[in-house]
C-alpha cells in the first residue's frame, strides 16, 4: 500500500469536507431558520471566488484578496435577503425554488457581463505554492492551509452559535422561529445577518478552492447538491450536524474514487471492477443519504426540538 | 375556491392544437424547415413538462429531479443503439420498464419525505443518476453518445424523416395531454389532488395516500422517459448534460410560465419558452439574465401564469387560480 498516496488522499478528502461545511453550514441555519430553499447559495461561492480574484490581480495580495471578498459576499447576501429573500419566507417552496433558480441564472449571467465567458486563475504567493516534507510524506502547502483555515472557521462559528447572544437567537429560531418571535426579537435583523454570514461563508469556500480549480461560472452549481445532501445527512438546521456530514462524504467521495475499485477487483473481475468503481462512487453518496432518510430521516445530529 | 379544469376544449387551445397538428405544412409552405425543428423540440420538452405537472402540480410533489427521466429515456435509445440494437418497440420498452423502475426505488424513498426534504431528495437522485452517465466510460461519458440512426419501426410508423419524427412526437403529445385529462378525473386523480390540499382528511377516508402518490409518481417518470427517448431520437446525440439539475429547474419554469395543475398550461408554457430561448439567445448571449429576472418577476408579482392571462379572455377553459 502507497502511504503516501493514501495520507494525500485522506487530506483531499478532509480538503473537501472541509469546503463543504463551509457551503453546508451557511445553508442548514437558513433552512433551520428561515425554512428557505436557498438554491443560489452556491452563486455566492462563485461571487467569492471572482471578487477574490479581482482583488489579487488588482492588489498582489492574496490575503487582502479574501478579506475585501468576504465584505463583497456578505454585501451581496445581505442585498439578496433585502431585496428578495426576506419577501418570500411565508410563501411556499416552490417559490423559493423558482426565484432562486432566477437567481443562479442572474448571477452567473452577470458574472458572464463583467468578467467574461472564460474562467479566472488566482495565482498563489510563492509562500502557499510549495511543499511541506513531514515524517516522509510530502503535503502541499496550500492544501494544509485550506485545512487549518476550514478548521478555524468551524472552531469560531461553533464558538458563536454556542456561547454569544446572536448563537442563542440563532439555535432557538431554528428548534422555534415563532416562539423567538414572540419574545420581541428582531426577527428581521437576525435572519438579514444570518443569510449574510451564510453567504460569506459560502464565498470564502470559493476563495479557498478558487486558486486550485480556477473561478468559473456555475462553478457553484454542482457542489451546492452536495452541500444539501449534507445538510440532509447532518440534519437540517444543525451546524454539529453539518460539520461531521461534510467530513464524512467528503472523505466518502474522495477515497472511494481512489480506492474502490481495487475493493471491487477483490469480489469480481478486474475488468468488471474497472467499469463499475467509478459510476458507484459517484453514487455512494447519494445511496448514503437514501440510507439516512430510510432509517433516520431527522438526520444523524438533528438539533432538539425540531419539529 | 379549487375546482378541477372543466374540460379540453377551452377555444383557445383547440386552435392551437390544430396550428400544431398543420404545422408541418404550414412551416413546408413558408419555407421554414428550421422551425419544424424548433417545434419538435418544444413538443418534446412539452411532454416532460406535462409528465412534471401531474406530480407538481396536481400532486403537489415539488420534483427538482424530473430531467432524470428524460436522461433515462434518451439513454435507453442511445444505449442500445451503441451495440447496434435499433428496435424501436426495444427502446420504448426499455425506457418505461427502466424509469418505471428507477421512480419506484427512489420515489418509495423519496415520499416519505415532504416540503423541503422532497425537492432536495428528488433533486439529488437525479444528481446521482447524472453522475453515474457522466463517470460511464464507454458510453462516451461527459463527450456524450452519438445515436447515428433512429429508432427502427415498421414502415408506417417510420420517425426518419422530420415531419414523420414530428407527427410521432404530436401523437404521444396528444396522448400524454389525454391521458393526462383522464386520470385527473379518474377516482385515482380525486385521490392525488385531494391528498395535496388535506392528506390527513384523505388518509381518514381510508386511501393510503403514500400508494396513490407512489403510482402518481412512476406514472409521471414514465411518460417524461417516452419525452426522453424522442428526445434521442430528435437530437442523435446526447450527454449528460441533458439531465443536470439546472434542466429539471427549467422544466418547473416551462410548467410555472404556463400555469401549473392545468392541462394545456405546461405545453404553452413550454412552447413560450422554447420559443423565446431562441430569440433572445440570437439577439444576446446574455439572454439568461432577462429569464433570471423574469422568474424573479413572475413569482414576486405574477399569478397563474400565461393560462391565468388567456383564461381571463377565454372563460370556457377557466381553471382554478
Amino acid at each position: 500500500m502507497d502511504w503516501n498516496l493514501l495520507v494525500t488522499q485522506l487530506m483531499n478528502g478532509l480538503q473537501l469536507g472541509l469546503l463543504l461545511f463551509l457551503l453546508a453550514s451557511g445553508l442548514t441555519l437558513i433552512f433551520g431558520i428561515m425554512d428557505f430553499i436557498n438554491l443560489s447559495h452556491g452563486s455566492f461561492y462563485m461571487i467569492g471566488a471572482y471578487f477574490c480574484g479581482t482583488v489579487v490581480a488588482k492588489s498582489g495580495s492574496f490575503i487582502t484578496g479574501v478579506i475585501v471578498g468576504l465584505i463583497g459576499v456578505f454585501a451581496v447576501g445581505a442585498l439578496v435577503e433585502w431585496l428578495i429573500a426576506r419577501k418570500l419566507y411565508r410563501k411556499d417552496h416552490l417559490d423559493h425554488v423558482l426565484v432562486t433558480f432566477g437567481l443562479i441564472l442572474i448571477f452567473d449571467t452577470l458574472v458572464h457581463l463583467l468578467w467574461g465567458a472564460s474562467g479566472m486563475a488566482i495565482p498563489l504567493p510563492d509562500v502557499l505554492n510549495g511543499q511541506l516534507s513531514f515524517a516522509g510524506l510530502v503535503l502541499p502547502t496550500y492544501r494544509l492551509l485550506i485545512i487549518v483555515a476550514g478548521l478555524l472557521v468551524a472552531a469560531v462559528l461553533f464558538i458563536l452559535v454556542t456561547k454569544t447572544r446572536l448563537g442563542m437567537l440563532v439555535r432557538a429560531g431554528a428548534s422555534n422561529r415563532t416562539m423567538v418571535e414572540a419574545l420581541g426579537v428582531n426577527i428581521d435583523r437576525l435572519f438579514l445577518v444570518v443569510f449574510a454570514l451564510g453567504a460569506a461563508m459560502a464565498g470564502l469556500a470559493g476563495m479557498l478552492i478558487a486558486p486550485i480549480t480556477e473561478a468559473s461560472i456555475g462553478m457553484g452549481n454542482d457542489i451546492i447538491i452536495v452541500a444539501f445532501v449534507v445538510v440532509i445527512v447532518g440534519g437540517i438546521g444543525s451546524v454539529k450536524g453539518a460539520f461531521y456530514a461534510a467530513l464524512i462524504i467528503g472523505l466518502i467521495d474522495t477515497l472511494s474514487r481512489s480506492y474502490l475499485d481495487q475493493l471491487l477487483t477483490l469480489t469480481m473481475p478486474d475488468n468488471y471492477a474497472e467499469t463499475a468503481a467509478p459510476a458507484l462512487s459517484a453514487m455512494l453518496i447519494y445511496i448514503l443519504m437514501a440510507a439516512v432518510l430510510a432509517f433516520r430521516p431527522q438526520g444523524l445530529f438533528p438539533i432538539a426540538g425540531m419539529k | 375556491m379549487f375546482r378541477l379544469p372543466a374540460n379540453l376544449s377551452g377555444r383557445s387551445y383547440a386552435l392551437l392544437l390544430a396550428i400544431l397538428a398543420l404545422a408541418p405544412f404550414i412551416l413546408e409552405w413558408a419555407n421554414q424547415p428550421f422551425y419544424l425543428d424548433l417545434l419538435s423540440r418544444a413538443l418534446i420538452l412539452g411532454i416532460a413538462a406535462i409528465s412534471l405537472n401531474l406530480i407538481l402540480g396536481f400532486g403537489g410533489m415539488i420534483s427538482l429531479g424530473h430531467a432524470a427521466y428524460i436522461g433515462i429515456g434518451a439513454y435507453c435509445v442511445g444505449i442500445p443503439s451503441y451495440y447496434d440494437y435499433y428496435s424501436g418497440w426495444l427502446h420504448l420498452a426499455l425506457a418505461l420498464s427502466v424509469s418505471a423502475i428507477f421512480a419506484l426505488v427512489t420515489g418509495a424513498i423519496s415520499l416519505r419525505t415532504k416540503g423541503v426534504y422532497f425537492i432536495m431528495i428528488t433533486m439529488a437522485f437525479s444528481q446521482m443518476v447524472f453522475f453515474t452517465f457522466l463517470s460511464m466510460e464507454e458510453y462516451g461519458a461527459d463527450d456524450g453518445l452519438v445515436i447515428y440512426s433512429r429508432s427502427e419501426f415498421p414502415e408506417w410508423l417510420s420517425m426518419d424523416s422530420g415531419v414523420s419524427l414530428y407527427y410521432w412526437v404530436f401523437a404521444m403529445l396528444l396522448l400524454s395531454l389525454m391521458f393526462t385529462h383522464r386520470l385527473v378525473h379518474a377516482r385515482f386523480g380525486r385521490v392525488i389532488v385531494g391528498s395535496r390540499f388535506n392528506e390527513q382528511r384523505m388518509q381518514a377516508l381510508g386511501f393510503n395516500t403514500y400508494r396513490y402518490r407512489l403510482t402518481c409518481y412512476v406514472i409521471s417518470a414514465m411518460m417524461c422517459s417516452v419525452a426522453g427517448m424522442l428526445f434521442g431520437n430528435f437530437a442523435g446525440f446526447i450527454s449528460p448534460d441533458i439531465m443536470g439539475w439546472t434542466r429539471s429547474g427549467e422544466l418547473i419554469f416551462m410548467v410555472i410560465i404556463g400555469g401549473v395543475a392545468t392541462f394545456f398550461g405546461p405545453l404553452v408554457g413550454t412552447i413560450v419558452f422554447v420559443l423565446l430561448e431562441e430569440f433572445l439567445s440570437a439577439i444576446t448571449v446574455y439572454w439568461h439574465l432577462i429569464f433570471g429576472v423574469m422568474l424573479v418577476a413572475l413569482v414576486l408579482f405574477g399569478k397563474g401564469g400565461i393560462h391565468g392571462w388567456l383564461s381571463s379572455w377565454d372563460r370556457k377553459d377557466a381553471d382554478y387560480g
